[in-house]
This record gives C-alpha cells, sequence and structure tokens, in this order.
C-alpha cells in the first residue's frame, strides 16, 4: 500500500509542474520563487513589476482562501527565533547568489537539463542533508 | 491578461505546494534527514513537478514566443561557478535549519503566523545584503 502522503506529494507536484508550465507557454517566464521575489526586492525586476506581484499575490492569497474555507496544514514551522532569522537569511542570501531554488533550479533547471540547475539541486541537497545532520544529530540544535 | 495568468500560476503553484506536503516543515526537514526516520515524499513531489515541465519545455522549443508574445527565456550560459556552489551550499544549510524554501515559506504566510512572517522578513532581508555585496563588488570590479 503507497503511503496517502506520497500520493498527496505527486498531486502536489504535478500541480506545481502545470504551474510552472502555464507560466512558461503563457507568460514566458521561468517559475521561480527567489528570482520572482528576488526582482521584487531589489529592483532588478522593475520590467515586469506587474507580472511578478500579480504572482506572488497568487502565491500567498490562494493558499490563504484555500485554509480558510477548507483547512490549514500543519506547518510544524519552530518558533526559536534565532534559527528562523539565520536560515532566512542564510536562503535570502544563498538563493540570490545561486541564481534560484528549489522551484527555479529544482523543477524548471532539471526539466530543462540545465547543468546549472542540475548542480546547484545536488549541491543545496548535498549542503541540507550534512546541515541536517550536524544540527539535529551532532549539536542537537533543531 | 499577463497578470491574471501570472496571479493563476502562482495560485496553482501554492494550493500545489501546500497539498504536497511541501509547506510541512517536518516533512521537508525528514527528506533531508537520512540519519534519522527519512521522509522520501520530496522525490515524489519533484518528479511529479518535473514532468509537465518536461513536456513545456518541449513545446517551447518548437515556438519562437510564449502565448502571450514574449520570447521563450534563452538558457543561461552554462558556467558553474564558485557563485552558484556557495549560493546553493548557503540556501541548503538554511533549508535545512527551519524547513523552509522560498516558495513554501510565501505559499503557507498567511497560515505559518507570526513566526513565518520572521522568516519571511529574514529571507527578504538575506536577498537585499546579496543586492549590495554584489553592487559593491561590481563598483570595485570597474575602473576609476
Amino acid at each position: 500500500m503507497i503511503p496517502a502522503d506520497w500520493i498527496f506529494g505527486l498531486l502536489g507536484g504535478l500541480m506545481i509542474g502545470a504551474a510552472a508550465a502555464m507560466f512558461l507557454l503563457v507568460n514566458g517566464r521561468i517559475m521561480g520563487a527567489s528570482g520572482i521575489l528576488g526582482g521584487v526586492v531589489d529592483g532588478s525586476g522593475r520590467g515586469n513589476l506587474d507580472e511578478r506581484f500579480a504572482f506572488l499575490a497568487g502565491l500567498v492569497g490562494v493558499p490563504a482562501v484555500v485554509a480558510l474555507v477548507w483547512q490549514a496544514p500543519q506547518t510544524n514551522l519552530t518558533t526559536d527565533p534565532l534559527l528562523l532569522v539565520v536560515a532566512g537569511l542564510l536562503v535570502g542570501l544563498g538563493t540570490r547568489m545561486g541564481s534560484g531554488c528549489t522551484s527555479g533550479h529544482g523543477v524548471c533547471g532539471i526539466s530543462r537539463f540545465s547543468k546549472r540547475g542540475i548542480v546547484a539541486t545536488l549541491v543545496y541537497l548535498a549542503a541540507g542533508v550534512i546541515a541536517m545532520a550536524v544540527a539535529r544529530h551532532g549539536l542537537g540544535v533543531i | 491578461m499577463r497578470a491574471l495568468f501570472a496571479f493563476l500560476a502562482g495560485g496553482l503553484f501554492g494550493v500545489g505546494l501546500m497539498l504536497s506536503g511541501m509547506t510541512d516543515t517536518a516533512k521537508v526537514q525528514g527528506w533531508l534527514d537520512v540519519l534519522g526516520a527519512w521522509d522520501p515524499t520530496l522525490a515524489f513531489v519533484l518528479g511529479g513537478a518535473i514532468l509537465p515541465m518536461l513536456v513545456a519545455w518541449r513545446v517551447a522549443g518548437k515556438r519562437p514566443t510564449a502565448a502571450l508574445g514574449t520570447p521563450i527565456p534563452a538558457k543561461p550560459a552554462q558556467i558553474i561557478d564558485a557563485r552558484l556552489l556557495a549560493g546553493a551550499t548557503l540556501f541548503g544549510i538554511g533549508w535545512a535549519l527551519v524547513g523552509l524554501c522560498p516558495g513554501p515559506a510565501l505559499a503557507a504566510l498567511s497560515y505559518n503566523g507570526g513566526h513565518g512572517a520572521v522568516f519571511v522578513v529574514a529571507m527578504v532581508a538575506g536577498m537585499l545584503i546579496w543586492h549590495i555585496l554584489h553592487l559593491g563588488g561590481a563598483m570595485r570590479g570597474r575602473p576609476a
């Protein structure tokens, strides 16, 4: 029997891929969350700000409505402010330095057989696995 | 029109992240925790997301522009440099510490409470820090 979580993972994944496919084939844009947000934050996306704001409004707003009318899923987010700030800074800095995150390098890059996307994905996965091993099993901080 | 489809893409992305379990930090951290109770869900999410995009890139390759007239983005120069490797490494560490990457952090902003907002504010600050560092580096690189 296949665990329900895997089926929901696959279905949700197909939706993520369908969203990326639509954004590419209709708008002609790469669906990378860090790139779309980053272009707003640092002003590099001023040529298509309306498109970026509309995407971000959908990304934040539609799940908000679903959570309200249906139910919000469990997030198990840490409440440790130091961890939240350090991790947030690293994710923001790292994704802009590396020009992408899980959606841009992972979903859009791998499917295009982009060497940069594949290498970046392997590196952030490896860094994540090592950081998890050290922080959880070594230092016991998470 | 562009904004409408951008909104729809963002919304579908957000609901996909929600349904897939990717806004549950315990599942994401479980995927990275190979020494603990390893959770393979993320492989199904990534696999499921790549499938429609494999088709989309094939379709995109056959036409010069997207439906609304924008050129299909060219593949960036395939350079593996220190910036790509260092950025991906920092991102991976941050991702593991809390279990959030940019997409899920935004999708769950409404139901993650104040702690989710703290993460997003720090993430935006991190993006600004890179912008300032990068700008500084680019200026120093120029002849006076």
